[in-house]
């Protein structure tokens, strides 16, 4: 007997897992990508540093997005109960 | 201090002690003790579900603690923080239905009755609940201490009135109200610690000028602050990356997380507490680092960090709303030690108590037994606290990145890979501590990396290769995995 819900779990661990890759991605691209050069030759978006600017606000702004997008499509609703199954 | 600061600080007390009145009202009429009072009867919806995690989750570290750091080192430890932004989506993700369903038909109460009914070992039934109750009640006692002190500088009240204000207010709506007083004051208390930070974030960029204005300053003083490396450069990329096992996606592993994924009612409470959970701890962890910043400017020539939040809110807020910000970092402390306290609890009276003390113990005793263990470990905290023992502080030092190797993959693979073994776990748990603390203590950012990551990976390997090489002993074994 194979439960059909333990399929559904197991997908949705994994996009778990593919949304911390890209969480880390855009965190850490944007951060070191634009932050590494002099500090004092910086460009400024919304008067933050742009490294600042898109690796914690933007993109964390973008991960929530995501998050409910994901949310919305993939996740299914299952009972808990095995009875509730059962029947 | 002003009685306007005091007076929502009251208020809040007074709210949370409704709640734990109320919530004994369900222990009493319940036909389900044990899971009444330990789990609140599975019964939790997404809001106050993603509430309790992350109240849980943020403590007076990330009220007080963390903004002082951002204070010295610059933008560069906010950008630290943002690896906490996993803590809202992945831990409910990764344990997520699966962890639900398999709970529900163990009829488990606690992580450690999922243990037991998955690995079939009482090694690691014992080792579970020693660790947690070392480890956890040190945690508490370092907590108290936190609360205590954050009481005595904003009232001017001594230490030990202090510790009593906190802790006999705590102990009154835990021991009364259990599990389901502490998920739903965790959703007053979240709730505050939210808003408190919009609050806080918004009057410091008032009082500083602007960001521009701020910016400018920061950089006037010395560039690296506005940096990703840290004031000094001290910040690399490697060690500010391993944050994110320590405090992302290791918090999988810490029990007093864990249990709440299987407290929740169903598919749908999950979906939604992903999604607020995530918006507010990005909030909090965002917003309260980034105004330790912004307080560089507007408050110069601090010297002690733990000074800067309280003083910061003091002097760019009104009174009245000075009193709400600092019930925050108020909240987010008694939302932790409930939290810890409610598991320690649990571990006593369910995995000790009940499994090899009193197995037959019927609902009377058993009902008697939980409040006098809740409240005997509750005075003995305080106790602790009046004069923290050396050992004890030394052992909070493990209690979050060595209980989160102790844990992790004994949990996680245990849900989802059939050839984890009794053997492999033991193996992992034992070295993963183990490894923590001698990494800790003689080899510290071992390869420039954060203590955690190496434990963590190689007791990944260690579960791995024994339950590989004892798996012809488990070939018959029967699991609902």
């Amino acid at each position: 007997m194979k439960d059909q819900r333990f399929k559904i779990a197991h997908r949705e661990a994994l996009i778990g897992i593919g949304l911390v890759i890209v969480n880390f991605a855009i965190w850490f691209g944007f951060a070191y990508g634009l932050g590494s050069g002099d500090p004092k030759s910086y460009t400024y978006v919304f008067g933050f540093p742009a490294w600042f600017f898109y690796s914690c606000m933007a993109g964390t702004g973008f991960m929530i997005i995501l998050i409910w997008l994901v949310m919305k499509l993939f996740f299914k609703e299952v009972p808990f109960d095995d009875e509730e199954v059962d029947q | 201090m002003h009685w306007q600061v005091i007076f929502p600080l009251l208020l809040f007390l007074v709210i949370i002690f409704g709640i734990g009145i109320w919530a004994n009202k369900h222990i009493r009429s319940s036909n389900s003790f044990l899971q009444e009072y330990f789990l609140g009867g599975r019964e939790m919806g997404g809001f106050i579900l993603a509430m309790t995690m992350i109240a849980t989750y943020g403590s007076a570290s990330s009220f007080i603690g963390g903004p002082g750091v951002a204070y010295t080192k610059g933008l560069g430890w906010v950008l630290l923080a943002m690896a906490q932004l996993p803590a809202g989506y992945f831990v409910l993700m990764i344990l997520g239905k699966k962890f639900a369903i398999i709970a529900r038909r163990y009829q488990a109460i606690t992580l450690i009755d999922f243990l037991r009914e998955r690995y079939k070992s009482h090694t690691i039934v014992i080792l579970s609940a020693i660790s947690i109750i070392i480890f956890l009640f040190s945690a508490m006692m370092a907590q108290w201490v936190g609360g205590a002190r954050l009481i005595e500088s904003l009232t001017g009240l001594n230490y030990t009135t202090a510790l009593f204000i906190f802790a006999i207010s705590v102990l009154a709506y835990v021991i009364i109200g259990g599990f389901r007083a502490v998920a739903l004051t965790d959703a007053v208390q979240g709730s505050i610690m939210v808003i408190g930070t919009v609050i806080l974030l918004i009057g410091t960029i008032i009082a500083g000028g602007g960001i521009d204005h701020i910016m400018a300053s920061l950089v006037a003083e010395n560039p690296n602050l506005v940096s990703p490396f840290g004031a000094e450069g001290e910040l690399t990329p490697l060690y500010v990356s391993t944050f994110w096992i320590l405090i992302g996606i290791g918090v999988v592993g810490l029990p007093q997380i864990a249990v709440r994924a299987m407290s929740y009612k169903n598919s749908k409470s999950m979906h939604l507490a992903i999604i607020i959970g995530t918006i507010a701890i990005g909030t909090i962890m965002f917003g309260m680092h980034l105004i330790g910043v912004l307080a560089r400017p507007v408050m110069p020539g601090i010297e002690i960090g733990d000074k800067v939040m309280p003083l910061l809110t003091l002097k760019v807020l009104p009174p009245f709303l000075a009193g709400v910000v600092l019930a925050a970092p108020m909240a987010a402390t008694m939302s932790t030690v409930n939290a810890l306290l409610m598991l320690v609890s649990s571990t006593v009276v369910k995995d000790i108590y009940l499994n090899y003390i009193k197995p037959t113990a019927n609902d009377t005793e058993i009902k008697r037994a939980s409040f006098i263990v809740t409240a005997v470990i509750g005075l003995a905290v305080i106790v602790f606290a009046l004069n923290p023992p050396d050992l004890l502080v030394w052992l909070n030092l493990f209690a979050f990145g060595g209980l989160e190797a102790v844990f992790i993959w004994t949990v996680v693979l245990g849900l989802y890979w059939k050839k984890a073994n009794k053997y492999g776990a033991i193996a992992s748990m034992i070295s993963g501590m183990t490894l923590y603390i001698v990494i800790d203590r003689f080899y510290p950012s071992v390869f420039g990396m954060h203590t955690v990551t190496i434990p963590i990976v190689a007791s990944f390997f260690i579960f791995v290769i024994v339950s590989l090489l004892t798996s012809h002993k488990f070939k018959d074994e029967k699991l609902f995995i």
